[in-house]
């Protein structure tokens, strides 16, 4: 044995370790292979020995080895044999070779476990340590399924070392095995605030990564991550939760509200770029989430982007990428904040490196609008002319194309200039992008009809000059072109000029060297150029042209007929027969024309790519169902049925727009819409048309502006190695200019006129301002044809995610508590016992049975709260009692010593977590809800102070518990989902009072359904009448005018996001027999309420309502209002005018409302703690008021109800016969109720810091409960 | 998260690399030969950021790269890591090894790629950033040297 080992280590002398190697390749440079694999031979004999050191020198070599492209996998086992070896040196050469080339496939894994589990535990940390990251390369579903646990026991190890790394770990640990997440999470939650920085960076990072993917579920912990942010120091970390915010704020936008002050501070405090930068990331993230909601925040926008800007123009192009990076984000919402700094994006195209100018050319995208559409097009020209290399000119080409084409060319506003552009794209060598602009040439000519003369001159002298593009064999990509170009002399044949030279250009002989589906293209269009040619020489006397032309097509057509193209042989030959037939009915003087156009007639119309997709399934129609009996199994396995003449097309390849997602397009689309409806020379492409909502009013009365066709449609010859003089599309350019600045003249003229008139009318913002988009008409009639949808066609697309993604399996609800069937396998028999124990301890706490504890600690809060009260102490001894209170509870919960005495609140609940869901929500919700005054952090620092128990929302509701969640999930009235639901309740309800004929009250309340839930605070299981917070308005009209005309009901009510800020809903329904159409909602602005208007138009326009009423339907529309003062109520006058259209007749008609802002409205449901609410009462700034209500005949839970539903309140605290509630206005009065029933008697004592805001709340509640 | 560290030099011989996502070997070079032929054509005074190799993973992903005298320190990273902050950790990495080895070069990692690995894996671990600070990093490393160096002199 000694012997052995002493030849093993002479032995060893001799090998050759890894430098050997290394400069043994080095030395062989020529022959590097062979001697490599002399070198493999060498190594295996080292693996056959015994030893150990030997083993592992070998196993060095081949990690190497491994690098160089050399597959190492058949010394697997050696190299878990070395993994085992009891020396550190050794072992972690193991563990690196297994992690280079170890994956879930190698099989010799699953021998590790065992190895692995004995490193873990091992008292050497390094051992542990090796492991760990070893693991961290290689972990399978099997290794994290059973190493679990004790990767989990590794969390809470003494060094920070090993815990940092075990932290790290699990998140591999959860991807392959996601059962382990909801058992591991609360401990991962707790090393959020390890005292390490270390650990808690690390616990940072992987819940970061598992927000990212599934942020909804990580929302609960916004308030700790707020914590961090605001104390942490550490970059790293500030960074990753910077980001995190990023990701959570879309989901919560009064997350972001609470957000932009501290990072707009960090923004101005900080000196790191990188946390600058993603600081200002999250506030764009922020400003986006919140764009829909307020558009008030321009000044953080304007901080953004001046910072960005400071990025973009320094020297460091790595600053100058990012900031153009983020500046894209901007755009999206904020376009019109970027356009003002088109100046230096354009500098950006002209900067050396490529990132960089591709960032910019994605900017530019977004920037375009009417007015600078030419422009920042012909900067492009001019890059695609000085470019260097394809790739790039090839980028530029798309994006040129993509900036013009983009939403349906709204920024298009002379297509000419369009044409010539896509022409002189032409000219590019060697792109590959020609079918780009052949499709865009097709799209212009097809759905643009104005342009079409314009489009086939262009089109016929690029027939022409043929041989320019494709003389080149290089230019290949460009003769697509060609294609669009034959087919649109072909189709729109009508209006060419030179129909026979057109003809003739494209029979040339040359024409057979381009691809075949081109040549076919060709040959098919040549039969309509030909039938045209017909019609036109029919009329003349003289026949011979006519027979000119036909004998031409036979001379010709044989070339093609001999093609070996199948597609073009085929079409040619049919068409040579066509022609020669034709040819001997001319020479009998037969009139043919008619019949041959007859074989081209109609119009071709443009399919929306998705219109297949949305045919709706007929009735009755069972795709799914066998059509005969199915085949038997065997049959089917390997009889696929083989395509003769085309391959099968890959089933990817879906157009790339689908991947929009549909709030998008919807956004898209209402603004499309919008732009639609403002320009009054659009024309709707045809009534049958599904997509088309709106049209302009009055469409026939508008003069239509003539072609003023100053260019000459010739277009000079492109050569493309000198082109003379002005491009085309500078021309086009020039003139456009010209015409605007025209039309602007025209324009003041008439607006001095109009002044004149009108001379006391307010201060006018945009007449004397620079252009504006609406201002630009386009140059004549665009008809921009929609695509055809199939008829009923299903507005939504459904989403589809990637079911491979392995982060779905770890969306999962963290907030529920934990199942005795969740906890992590534990192994029953181990070598090494010792960590055993901490491990279950930690299971144990984390698990259900704390539940009696828990209990128990809140009887005796209530009782304390209750003696609270009746002392009626002064804040601050409160203050101190409640820390002292939770510093006991901490110790009866024991167990948590190496846990830092950062006692706030907020960690508090996070740590109780598990036990209560329903308060975790409404915690997070509380929190969220101060979120309002954060410029006081004191302020909220004590509000957060106010609310430490987390079972407190409906203090008496503990045996209610299964309803609970519910009520605070709709409390917070932010699930638009259950919203939309109620809301089609009420519209059905609606109508079946119509029917009815029932006259309305302000409220109702009859039908049956499950909205009693919605109410909140329902503790008997008795059903609550439903209810309804919309009301008819305009009714008196509405009498008159009911034959024919829309019935309107609203809901006001505050907007949470916003202090001055009132959205009303509207449902319109149409109850005659005619299609109602081009609603305008205005209202009568007062000094206090105005009703928000898109920026531009004047202060007494109207809202267009987007959309039109077919009869019978109706839709529901919102309106936002601002309000400045909100302590009285309100009426506002209004008028919806609309257009009735009958099959014969259309008649303009007209509704008067009254809006009427109850002081409800302004009030939002917010929940208060029991505890918080006595200390509100106590705090003495409140004014009481009461009101006493007779005869009110209802359960006193209805009652209640009946508060919460239609005054907006919730239930603090309901004892017997008593019950205190809760709300709070929109601009942050506090309004707290003492409701006492005795008999028919209903008393309300009232609390508010607004008395005059409380008296009309007061007034309210009366009438609502006497009309009832 | 990162997705794979490579180290390679100016002629695109690796000298490191470390996939914390599986590729079977050929992948793995044909991965290190695009990168190498991406980054190398750019001039050393544009961006460190690069979008779209197309081997690694789609548009999420981003290879930030730094390049010192004879090698090429490249990342790849999704969109959860902070351009800059990566940026900052080659730094970091580079420093240490600076440390380590006293006087890095190119020769060092030539013929110590081992200990190169084993001073990565305690910055980057399982593709996650484990710790940022040089000082900790170095010293951990020190310690597993001397453990290794009083195992070996055991043995002999």
């Amino acid at each position: 044995m000694a012997l052995k080992i002493v030849k093993g280590s002479i032995d060893r002398m001799f090998d050759k370790n890894l430098q050997d190697l290394v400069r043994g390749i080095r030395n062989h440079k020529e022959d590097e292979a062979k001697y490599i694999s002399t070198c493999i031979d060498e190594i295996k004999q080292e693996l056959k020995q015994d030893n150990i050191a030997v083993k592992a020198n070998a196993v060095c070599k081949l990690t190497y080895l491994q690098m160089l492209g050399y597959d190492v996998s058949w010394a697997a086992f050696n190299i878990v044999e070395v993994m085992s070896s009891s020396k550190f040196t050794y072992k972690r050469i193991g563990y690196l070779a297994a992690s280079q080339c170890f994956h879930e496939n190698t099989d010799v894994i699953m021998l590790t476990t065992n190895q692995i589990r004995k490193d873990l535990s091992s008292p050497n940390q390094y051992d542990t340590g090796v492991a760990l990251t070893g693991l961290s390369c290689f972990v399978t579903p099997d290794l994290a399924r059973d190493l679990a646990n004790d990767i989990m026991t590794l969390m809470s190890h003494t060094k920070p070392y090993i815990r940092k790394k075990a932290v790290l770990i699990m998140y591999k640990v959860f991807l392959k095995y996601p059962e382990s997440l909801r058992p591991a999470f609360p401990r991962l939650k707790e090393k959020l605030e390890d005292p390490d920085p270390g650990v808690q960076s690390a616990a940072v990072n992987v819940i970061c990564e598992l927000a990212r993917r599934n942020p909804k579920n990580y929302l609960s912990l916004a308030p700790l991550f707020f914590k961090l942010m605001t104390s942490s120091t550490n970059n790293w970390v500030l960074i990753k939760i910077i980001k995190l915010f990023g990701a959570l704020t879309p989901l919560e936008p009064r997350l972001g509200k609470k957000l932009i002050e501290p990072l707009t501070n960090l923004i101005h405090s900080t000196s790191a770029m990188s946390l600058l930068y993603e600081c200002v990331n999250t506030v764009i993230a922020v400003l986006i989430s919140l764009s829909s909601g307020m558009p008030n925040h321009s000044a953080s926008i304007q901080l953004c982007v001046q910072k960005l800007r400071i990025l973009i123009e320094d020297s460091d192009q790595n600053l100058k990428y990012l900031g153009l990076l983020a500046m894209s984000k901007i755009l999206k919402t904020h376009p019109k904040s970027v356009q003002s700094h088109k100046d230096l994006i354009l500098q950006c195209l002209d900067d050396k490196d490529e990132s960089i100018r591709l960032r910019a050319l994605d900017l530019l995208y977004g920037m375009v609008s009417k007015k600078n559409l030419m422009e920042i097009v012909k900067k492009l020209m001019i890059h695609v002319d000085k470019a260097e290399g394809t790739t790039y000119r090839d980028e530029l080409l798309t994006k040129i194309i993509d900036i013009c084409s983009q939403s349906n060319y709204q920024y298009i506003t002379n297509f000419e200039w369009y044409i010539s552009i896509l022409v002189e794209l032409t000219r590019l060598e060697g792109t590959r992008h020609g079918h780009l602009i052949a499709s865009q040439m097709l799209d212009v000519a097809i759905r643009v009809k104005a342009i079409r003369v314009f489009a086939v001159a262009q089109m016929a002298t690029l027939l022409d000059n043929a041989h320019l593009l494709t003389g080149n064999m290089q230019r290949n990509g460009i003769c697509e072109v060609l294609y669009a170009a034959a087919w649109i002399c072909g189709e729109f044949s009508e209006h060419l000029e030179n129909p026979v030279q057109t003809l003739e250009a494209m029979l040339r002989p040359k024409v057979a060297t381009l691809p075949g589906h081109i040549q076919a293209v060709y040959v098919q269009n040549a039969a309509k150029l030909f039938a045209t040619i017909l019609k036109n020489q029919e009329g003349n006397t003289d026949s011979t042209a006519a027979q000119e032309t036909s004998q031409m097509m036979i001379d010709r057509l044989p070339l093609f007929v001999q093609s070996a193209n199948l597609e073009v042989q085929e079409r040619a030959s049919c068409i040579l027969q066509l022609v020669k037939y034709i040819q001997k009915l001319q020479q009998k003087d037969v009139e043919v024309a008619e019949e041959v156009s007859a074989l081209f007639a109609g119009e071709l119309n443009p399919v929306a790519p998705k219109a297949q997709k949305k045919v709706p399934v007929p009735e009755g129609l069972d795709l799914d169902a066998w059509i005969n009996e199915p085949p038997s199994e065997s049959e089917s396995e390997d009889e696929q049925p083989k395509a003769i003449f085309t391959k099968e097309e890959p089933k990817h390849s879906r157009p790339r727009h689908t991947e929009v997602d549909e709030k998008e397009l919807a956004r898209r689309r209402e603004a499309r819409k919008q732009e639609q409806a403002n320009n009054p020379f659009y024309i709707k492409a045809s009534p049958s048309s599904q997509k088309v909502y709106q049209e302009a009013p009055g469409v026939e009365h508008i003069p239509v502006v003539q072609i003023d066709l100053s260019v000459p449609l010739k277009v000079p010859a492109t050569t493309p190695s000198h082109p003379t003089g002005l491009p085309m599309s500078d021309q086009y350019v020039k003139l456009e200019e010209e015409r605007r600045q025209k039309e602007r003249a025209e324009k003041k003229k008439k607006e001095k006129k109009k002044r004149k008139e009108k001379r006391s009318g307010r201060g006018k913002k945009h007449d004397s301002g620079p252009e504006s988009e609406e201002d630009i008409t386009p140059a004549h009639v665009v008809d921009i044809v929609t695509e055809e949808m199939p008829e009923n066609a299903l507005p939504s697309d459904d989403d589809d995610k990637d079911p491979n993604d392995p982060h779905k399996a770890l969306d999962i609800d963290l907030d529920k508590p934990l199942a005795d069937s969740e906890k992590l396998p534990v192994r029953s028999h181990r070598a090494a016992g010792a960590p055993k124990s901490s491990a279950e301890d930690g299971e144990a706490e984390n698990a259900t049975p704390q539940e009696p504890k828990k209990k128990s600690s809140k009887e005796k809060r209530d009782k304390k709260k209750d003696k609270e009260r009746d002392r009626k102490r002064s804040k601050e001894e409160k203050k101190k009692k409640k820390h002292k209170h939770e510093e006991k509870e901490e110790d009866l919960l024991g167990g948590q010593a190496e846990e830092p005495v950062v006692q706030s609140e907020e960690t508090k609940e996070v740590e109780a977590q598990p036990t209560s869901t329903s308060a975790e929500v409404s915690d997070l919700d509380f929190w969220l809800s101060n979120a309002p005054v954060p410029s006081n952090t004191q302020e909220a620092a004590t509000v957060a102070e106010a609310a430490p128990a987390p079972e407190a929302p409906a203090g008496t509701a503990a045996d209610s518990e299964p309803e609970e969640p519910k009520d605070t999930e709709t409390e917070e009235s932010k699930s638009s989902k259950h919203k939309k639901k109620k809301q089609k309740k009420e519209k059905e309800e609606k109508e079946k009072k119509k029917k009815k004929k029932h006259h309305h009250h302000h409220h109702h309340s009859d039908g049956g359904g499950e909205e009693s839930v919605q109410n909140g605070t329902v503790e008997e299981e008795e059903p609550l009448p439903p209810m309804s917070n919309y009301c008819l308005l305009a009714e008196n009209s509405y009498i008159k005018m009911m034959m024919e005309d829309a019935d309107q009901v609203c809901d006001i009510q505050g907007n949470l996001q916003d202090g001055s800020q009132v959205v009303v809903s509207v449902i319109f329904e149409n109850k005659s027999d005619s299609f109602l159409k081009s609603m305008e909602f205005n209202v009568l602005d007062s000094l206090n309420s105005k009703l928000q208007r898109p920026e531009g138009s004047g202060p007494h326009d109207g809202l267009t309502v987007p959309f039109q009423l077919p009869p019978g339907v109706s839709n529901e529309a919102r309106f936002v209002f601002t309000v400045q003062s909100i302590v009285m109520p309100q009426k506002l006058k209004g008028t919806l005018t609309f257009i009735v259209k009958n099959e014969d007749s259309s008649t303009h008609e007209k509704l008067d409302f009254k809006l009427h802002f109850t002081c409800t409205s302004y009030l939002i449901t917010t929940p208060c703690y029991s505890d918080a609410f006595a200390k509100l009462l106590e705090s003495g700034d409140l004014k009481s008021s009461s009101v006493r209500l007779e005869g009110v005949n209802m359960p006193f839970h209805h009652l209640l109800a009946r508060i919460c539903f239609h005054h907006h309140f919730s239930v603090v605290e309901r004892i017997d016969s008593c019950a205190s509630m809760y709300s709070r206005s929109i601009q942050g009065h506090h309004v707290c109720l003492l409701v006492k029933t005795s008999g028919q008697t209903v008393s309300i004592d009232a609390k508010c810091d607004e008395p005059t805001l409380l008296g009309n709340v007061l007034d309210e509640i009366k009438q609502t409960f006497s009309q009832c | 998260m990162i997705k794979a560290i490579l180290i390679f030099n100016n002629h695109g011989k690796p000298r490191l690399i470390r996939f914390y996502q599986y590729f079977a070997e050929d992948m793995q070079q044909q991965i290190i030969r695009e990168t190498f032929h991406l980054v190398s054509k750019r001039d050393d005074n544009v961006c460190n950021f690069l979008e779209g190799g197309s081997l690694i993973g789609g548009s999420d992903y981003k290879l930030i790269y730094r390049h010192y005298a004879t090698l090429y320190f490249v990342f790849c990273v999704d969109s959860s890591e902070s351009e800059l902050g990566i940026l900052d950790l080659i730094q970091v990495f580079v420093e240490t090894l600076d440390k380590c080895f006293e006087n890095v070069c190119e020769l060092d990692l030539i013929f110590h790629m081992d200990k190169v690995h084993y001073i990565l894996q305690e910055v980057v671990m399982g593709g996650m950033v484990l710790e940022t600070n040089m000082n900790e990093i170095v010293a951990q490393v020190e310690v597993q040297n001397r453990m290794e160096k009083s195992e070996l002199c055991n043995q002999n």
